[in-house]
């Protein structure tokens, strides 16, 4: 496991998750009512795919639905929102999360990186979405920028992993058009390209 | 044939923006003052909705509108109503919408709404409603009485509500498997002399089989938005095609077909369920024309398991018949099916998976379609050809054991090939190479020197071999192909198919380039938005578009061609025969500095008008084509024609797959340790893509055969299975790590590219090799899918099965 990963996090994407679930829509955590009297800091910082972006959050919103609704990055998906497909999948601090787990307000001091903070300036693809594109590795591709995100937190951690280990990294991103080797291919052609 | 782009990789225009975030999906448009819809749902399983009070939620602030099925197009059971008033059927079918100017204030407004039911009796198992004085999904009726066969499985079912009831001893004898007697059918099929086939038979199986429905877990949910400008209904939906749901979606909103754009640039996943317009478009296209605002619906994953459409529950009996040289000489078939509340069901198809693949020389089918007020069912992925793959396999193997004869041998003796009959009407397919695909895979899997192995115990694990075939029928005609060349040279290739993922709106896109002669660099396919001047397309589905529409392309760059060699007789003298074109140029064969370039062609064309430039076009265009043709008139040459192919029968995709499994017998867990799939699809158009489908298609195998399932609780026929961790779809870590697949590589007679599509049943191989193999590593078969590891554990222990015999719903 990532070490930047702890326990504690887990712990508390796991319980967020449950609220989200737990919710009527479970789309973000707001409502009408909530926006009302509660005491609490509104106008956030965050820093996204290395810009500083000051966004109203309302105290029970997600980051799926802050980086989607409010800042326009529409690139990461929720497909199921609630912590089982990984279609959200963002980077925080380089690591792995879903961000329709997570309620904006707990990552105000993190780096976020979506989908769209991958490419260099000049437009070129990162590794992980250019071995992606020579494999084929989408299919439908609405699971593939969590599928990106995920095998970017890889190769950041460990450039050069095994099938194993680049299986065992993206087991928290489901597809169902069923492109799992293509995607896995992409991983190892990634790392080539990184070498 | 050697070709230039067919049978090569290439990289499809759309894949950039899929690892970069760019590509859009429905709700990835956002419009200024956007107004969104919510839904409410039914709590019930079946009643009739009394009364709606919605005053309340009209005067919240910010609430804009409701709608029920008054403010809609009436609808008659058993079709799926957009909004259910006098018939409710299923728990979470939509009652309400309610648009507001937030998604949030729109779902509190759903709270503030009273509706009034008046509850009725519901069925949640087709047998317990077809036993007499067993409960029925509708009052007046318990069976679909179908009118229209569904030779296009995408087509709605036309049909009424009729009564079948049995004796409750004969129903009794189907969960026995033994056949009823004196029983009436709602429809079925037979060819051939049935009795004198079990006569001449050495082995007669009976068994009796249980296939679960299954939801279809698109990633992407079915949301739509929609909004009004000029008197036009641009539409954002997430389909399988941009023009086949052009007509139907006008008809819901009661607008001339013109004035709808249809806008689908990628879909997340459809696997049949996408593959007409579904109701809840109707929500927001009526909002939007109601408020004169954008108007979306999202449809959150939770819907999707509701009223998301899925695969039809199979319960049957069927009773096979082989001689001793292991032909299969009869097979006599039962199906009820679970057909929910639209009495959709796929046992036609189910039976011709067995007449092809199988190619009995007599069979009979006999089916009722039984309506339960679980989930509305459509088609998905190989439609009743799979989860029949998945049963009959076993069964199959049984028969070859006690032949004693290979089982992969088995299946090869009664391959079919070019001139194979299929069908009840044992009519002919355009082209069929099964054997040779058998040989493929036996030499990849290394299948006769690992099935002659004894099978092996290792502490507390056991191994098993499988093989599968899959069959669907993999190709249509008679739609349109639209090319046009401008005078910059660039070559457009107009594509109204939809995009799943699967790249052959691009792979086919690659058949007029073929024709043209002409750089790929030098194309762009254009797509995604009926605006966009796109031809009359079929779905992307039933395993059809590489077949179909790399024919539409053909005749299209044909008639470019043509037109091409034309102008340049005009400009050179002579007829067009005297010309030929090479290097993006029309030239003259006697004098090749004599010609011109494509673009200066086009600019020609666009001088002659007329059919050149498509003012004129031909008559057996469809009016969608006609629209397109109009829009780009003038501005290119254009080609433009109806495939008017020759084409003998079915076109049909086949596929066989083998596996290894290992059972855990101290948890019943198993994987699929080793996989080998090989296709007889034709020509290979695309490698890439074709390695995705045999593969996507074998994880969804896996799944059918593990874990997939809808389960209904009988006390209040509430779905146990509504999200990806209950139904579950395969893992990367349920899937082997290495997955070999390859095709016979062999054209197609009757397709000038060759190819013929292979998505569908890449599933149905893969689920049954894994039934098969399960059952030879166990020494028995369940004779059901999934089968899951409680199954597999009370086996071991000889405990009593939850699963009992024929019943649905089971964990």
């Amino acid at each position: 496991m990532n070490p930047k990963l702890s326990r504690r996090r887990f712990i508390k994407g796991v319980i967020y998750s449950s609220a989200a679930a737990a919710s009527g829509t479970g789309y973000y955590l707001a409502t009408a009512q909530t926006n009302s009297n509660a005491v609490v800091e509104r106008l956030l910082s965050l820093t996204v795919n290395g810009q500083t972006r000051l966004v109203d959050v309302a105290p029970t919103e997600t980051l799926a639905f802050t980086l989607r609704n409010k800042l326009g990055l529409t690139g990461l998906k929720v497909a199921c929102n609630r912590g089982e497909c990984g279609a959200c999948t963002v980077l925080l601090d380089d690591v792995a999360n879903y961000a329709c787990s997570l309620l904006t307000h707990t990552v105000k001091q993190t780096v976020i990186t979506t989908v769209e903070g991958l490419r260099a300036a000049d437009g070129q693809l990162s590794a992980v979405q250019q071995g992606f594109v020579e494999e084929l590795a989408p299919q439908c591709g609405f699971c593939t920028p969590g599928q990106v995100m995920s095998a970017t937190a890889l190769l950041m951690a460990n450039p050069n992993p095994s099938r194993e280990e680049a299986r065992q990294a993206l087991a928290g991103n489901l597809c169902r058009c069923g492109a799992y080797d293509h995607y896995l291919n992409g991983v190892m052609r990634a790392a080539e390209l990184l070498s | 044939m050697t070709f230039m782009h067919i049978g090569k990789d290439f990289t499809p225009p759309d894949v950039e923006g899929k690892v970069t975030g760019d590509a859009k999906y429905v709700e990835d448009f956002a419009m200024e003052g956007m107004v969104y819809a919510r839904l409410l749902t039914s709590p019930l399983p079946s009643g009739r909705v009394v009364s709606i009070d919605a005053a309340e939620a009209l005067r919240m602030d910010g609430v804009l509108g409701v709608l029920t099925a008054d403010d809609l197009p009436p609808s008659s059971a058993p079709d799926d109503p957009v909004l259910a008033a006098d018939d409710v059927t299923y728990i979470g079918q939509p009652i309400v919408a309610v648009a507001a100017i937030s998604d949030a204030i729109a779902e509190n407004a759903i709270d503030r709404i009273n509706v009034e039911f008046e509850r009725r009796g519901f069925v949640t198992d087709p047998l317990e409603s077809l036993v007499e004085g067993g409960p029925n999904a509708y009052p007046d009726g318990n069976v679909l009485m179908q009118t229209n066969s569904l030779e296009d499985e995408n087509a709605t079912i036309r049909g009424g509500i009729s009564t079948i009831k049995w004796p409750a001893s004969e129903v009794d004898k189907l969960r026995n498997g033994q056949e009823p007697q004196g029983v009436d059918f709602a429809d079925g099929w037979t060819y051939g002399d049935l009795d004198a086939g079990f006569a001449e038979s050495e082995v007669i199986i009976e068994e009796s089989f249980v296939t679960a429905g299954t939801p279809h877990h698109c990633m992407e949910p079915r949301s739509s938005m929609a909004k009004w400008q000029n008197g036009k209904c641009y539409f954002y939906a997430s389909t399988q095609s941009q023009s086949a749901v052009v007509e139907p979606l006008a008809d819901l909103l009661g607008i001339d077909p013109a004035d709808v754009c249809m806008i689908s640039e990628n879909t997340g996943g459809g696997f049949g369920s996408k593959g007409r317009v579904y109701p809840t478009m109707a929500i927001t296209g009526k909002f939007s024309q109601l408020l004169n605002r954008p108007v979306q619906l999202r449809i959150t994953r939770e819907e999707e398991y509701y009223l998301g459409v899925g695969r039809p529950g199979m319960q049957g009996w069927v009773k096979t018949g082989v001689r001793a040289d292991g032909t299969v000489a009869a097979v006599d078939v039962i199906i009820i099916s679970d057909g929910g509340p639209t009495g959709r069901n796929s046992a036609s198809s189910s039976a011709q998976h067995i007449s092809v693949v199988y190619t009995p020389t007599a069979m009979r089918l006999r089916n009722i379609p039984v309506f339960t007020n679980t989930a509305p069912r459509g088609a998905q992925r190989g439609p009743g050809q799979n989860e029949m793959s998945a049963a009959i396999a076993p069964i199959m193997d049984k028969a070859a054991r006690e032949l004693g004869m290979d089982r992969a041998q088995f299946r090869r003796v009664n391959a079919p090939h070019s001139e194979s009959p299929v069908y009840e009407y044992q009519g002919p397919v355009t082209s069929a190479f099964m054997a040779e695909a058998i040989d493929m895979a036996t030499e990849m899997f290394n299948w006769t020197e690992r099935e002659a192995a004894p099978r092996q115990r290792v502490g507390n694990k056991v191994r098993g071999l499988g093989v599968g075939l899959g069959y669907h029928s993999a190709g249509g005609n008679g739609y349109d192909g639209l090319v046009r060349i401008t005078p910059d040279g660039r070559i457009h290739l107009h594509n109204g198919v939809g995009n799943l993922g699967t790249y052959s709106y691009a792979g086919t896109a690659r058949a007029a380039a073929e024709v043209l002669k002409c750089r790929w660099e030098s194309c762009e396919i254009v797509r995604g938005s009926t605006d966009r001047h796109l031809p009359h397309a079929s779905t992307q589905g039933g395993s059809n578009t590489i077949f179909t529409h790399t024919r539409t392309n053909w005749v299209a760059a044909e008639d470019a061609v043509n037109k091409l060699k034309a102008i340049a007789a005009t400009e050179f003298g002579g007829s067009g025969e005297e010309y030929d074109i090479g290097d993006e140029r029309v030239f003259r064969i006697d004098d090749p500095e004599q010609g011109m370039t494509y673009g200066e062609a086009a600019s020609k064309a666009m001088e002659m008008g007329g059919s050149f430039s498509g003012e004129e076009y031909p008559d057996d265009i469809h009016p969608i084509t006609q629209r397109a043709v109009q829009g780009i008139a003038g501005t290119g040459l254009v080609g433009v024609a109806k495939d008017n192919l020759e084409k003998r029968g079915i076109a049909p995709g086949l596929m066989i797959s083998m596996a290894e499994v290992e059972i855990d017998l101290d948890t019943g867990k198993y994987e699929v340790i080793d996989y080998v799939g090989i296709a007889d699809c034709g020509t290979i158009i695309h490698p890439q893509g074709l390695s995705q489908q045999i593969n996507g298609g074998a994880v969804w195998g896996f799944g059918m055969a593990a874990s997939e399932r809808h389960v209904y609780d009988p006390q209040n026929a509430l779905p146990a299975n509504i999200g990806f961790y209950q139904a579950k779809l395969p893992t990367i870590l349920d899937v082997p790590i290495e997955m070999p697949n390859g095709a016979v590589d062999i054209a197609d007679p009757y397709n000038p590219a060759g190819g013929r599509g292979v998505g569908e049943p890449s599933q149905g191989s893969a689920v049954a090799a894994v039934t098969s193999a399960l059952a030879d590593a166990l020494g028995h078969s369940f004779n059901r899918v999934p089968v899951t590891p409680d199954m597999i554990v009370n086996f071991i222990n000889e405990e009593e099965q939850e699963a009992k015999l024929l019943a649905l719903n089971t964990f």
